[in-house]
């Protein structure tokens, strides 16, 4: 898996709440969801970023709610992945379950600046940052979350687990 | 072992799991509500499951935006009873039945000491106090479970925190926990099982841990829990609906790490805008004015909570410059504060009691604030836009804290009431 896109940064405990805010949560569209992503972080975030881009964050990336509505919206506005120096439990596991990929990087984190052009080797867990010319490393996928993925996600590792029952 | 390793050992059927290991574990009850649900029903139906694991462990409550605030919020409630209908499940609650989540499922014995619970919602970890695991997931692991009664976890490390020596007046399990939160930040026990003990804990009251183990996400945790006791069996006996175990934390269980906080020098502390951690003592902030004050919530929306309110503003008024609200968390809390005369004490004070629903905490309805606006709430979170407008400012205290401060206009104590 190869992920190019541009960076938008934020800081640290970047909360469910910032992510997508609750005053939406009367949809789980996440075409709807998309249009307000980001929006209590940074209120222009909607219209600015565009298709293909990538979050990079500090740590905690996540924390708070449970909903899912998070990475929905983030998936749905079209960000293709997010980078951060940690992320909070449940974001994480929902993160998998949906299908948007998330690496953990403390140096990804800290050197990637705002709008660089970077690429993702998710298989090698390389971040290569083409406007710098650097290169840092991710934490591996854990082999079950690998699995989670090769299955196509929660749900159809449920409907094979299912069946084989 | 942990208790948390013990429970989650004995729902893999496995006599011993360590920190790390990946297990596949059966769940006790399944819990999501009106904003989770909707996904986790879609995502359940692509599983191609015709029937639910159990119709009687299945929870499903509207509570966040119930009673229904709008049009669309009336779809997603409509999609539970929908679905609950189908599935013939028993425990759908109904606006008249149901309260918020994590008071209603402890007060009527549906979640007990033992059990492993799941629940799309983050305060899940409320059950903790119980003595249970309980951790929030999000919607599609509970559409997952939904389907095969089964969740996958990573066994996580665990943190002890010991409680020792006597509490101060109005201090409360709310300050022992922002206090805690306030010493190790937001993401000071992420992934990690937060056990609390000593001889504190020994002596906190059911609705004291359970509030401790509510916010135990707010560290990032993903469980808090306490060992089952006495006060445990008082609490649970009579109300419990399935049978429950005590597990105990062996001698030699390991920690990760272990604090220690000496009781008789936390005084009522508040957390400021805007993460959980950003703690103070409240006689620190009295310069700090408010326009709403919020009593209730999955965090202090007891009965305990609402009496220790009423106490503090007993033939007082609230100031003129605020509006203070009381959301008594379940029915039958409703039932008992009115029955004890809580309400006409609140309604002379001239502050509003709602229906119970998350409502504010997280911004729904029933009190949301405007551009500017402060609140001081017993909620459990006051990120950014959380209580309303992005630029509003929420204060996270106890339930005598912030009905002090609905006094005096400002954040106040108690003893400075006249």
């Amino acid at each position: 898996m190869i992920i190019k896109g541009k960076v938008w940064r934020f800081g640290d405990n970047i909360d469910t709440d910032a992510i997508i805010p609750a005053r939406y949560l009367n949809t789980s569209d996440p075409k709807e969801l998309a249009k307000h992503v980001m929006e209590d972080a940074d209120k222009d975030f909607p219209a600015k970023a565009g298709k293909g881009d990538i979050i990079i964050a500090g740590s905690n990336f996540g924390c708070g709610s449970s909903r899912e509505h998070a990475p929905i919206a983030i998936k749905a506005a079209g960000l293709q992945a997010v980078v951060a120096k940690s992320f909070a439990r449940i974001f994480y596991r929902n993160a998998f379950n949906i299908g948007l990929p998330i690496f953990e990087s403390e140096e990804a984190s800290e050197k990637i600046r705002e709008k660089d052009e970077i690429e993702i080797d998710g298989d090698k867990g390389i971040i290569k940052n083409l406007t710098r010319n650097e290169q840092y490393s991710a934490k591996p996928i854990p082999p079950f979350m690998q699995e989670l993925i090769s299955a196509g996600g929660l749900i159809e590792w449920t409907k094979r687990k299912l069946k084989a029952s | 072992m942990t208790i948390t390793e013990k429970i989650l050992a004995a729902h893999c059927n496995r006599k011993e799991v360590s920190p790390g290991d990946l297990i596949n574990a059966k769940v006790d009850l399944v819990l999501a509500n009106d904003i989770t649900a909707p996904i986790a029903i879609t995502e359940f139906k692509k599983t191609g499951a015709k029937d639910v694991f159990d119709k009687g462990r299945i929870a499903l409550i509207p509570d966040h935006f119930a009673p229904q605030k709008d049009i669309k919020s009336a779809e997603q409630c409509k999609a539970l009873r929908e679905f609950s209908r189908e599935h013939d499940l028993s425990l759908y609650f109904e606006v008249g039945r149901m309260g918020i989540e994590h008071a209603l499922l402890p007060e009527e014995g549906l979640v007990v000491p033992g059990d492993l619970i799941i629940g799309a919602d983050s305060h899940t970890c409320t059950y903790g106090g119980l003595g249970a695991f309980a951790t929030g997931v999000g919607s599609t692991d509970v559409a997952s479970a939904m389907a095969t009664g089964e969740c996958w976890f990573k066994v996580p490390e665990s943190m002890k925190f010991i409680y020792y020596g006597k509490l101060n007046k109005w201090v409360s399990g709310k300050d022992l926990i922002l206090h805690t939160i306030g010493d190790i930040g937001v993401d000071g026990a992420l992934y990690r099982a937060m056990e609390f003990e000593g001889e504190t804990i020994q002596t906190l009251p059911m609705h004291g841990r359970l509030t401790m183990c509510n916010m135990a996400i707010e560290a990032g945790g993903k469980s808090g829990i306490i060992v089952p006791d006495k006060i445990t069996e008082d609490y649970v006996k009579g109300r419990a609906k399935r049978p429950y175990k005590f597990y105990t934390t062996d001698k030699d269980a390991r920690y990760v790490e272990t604090r220690e906080y000496d009781c008789s020098k936390i005084p009522p502390t508040v957390a400021c805008p805007h993460l959980p951690s950003n703690t103070k003592p409240a006689a620190e902030l009295f310069e700090i004015t408010i326009d709403q004050v919020v009593i209730g919530s999955c965090t202090n929306g007891r009965i305990e909570d609402l009496r220790e309110a009423a106490e503090v503003i007993r033939g007082r008024k609230v100031n003129p410059n605020v509006r203070m609200i009381v959301f008594p968390a379940t029915q039958k809390v409703y039932k008992q504060a009115m029955k004890e005369g809580l309400f006409d004490i609140f309604i002379d004070a001239e502050a509003v009691v709602s229906t119970p629903t998350c409502g504010p905490c997280l911004g729904g309805h029933m009190g949301i604030l405007a551009k500017g606006e402060r609140a001081i709430a017993t909620t459990n979170r006051n990120f950014v836009g959380r209580m309303g407008h992005p630029e509003s400012e929420v204060y996270l205290s106890n339930p005598a804290i912030a009905a002090a401060s609905a006094v005096l206009g400002r954040i106040a104590t108690p003893e400075e009431l006249k």
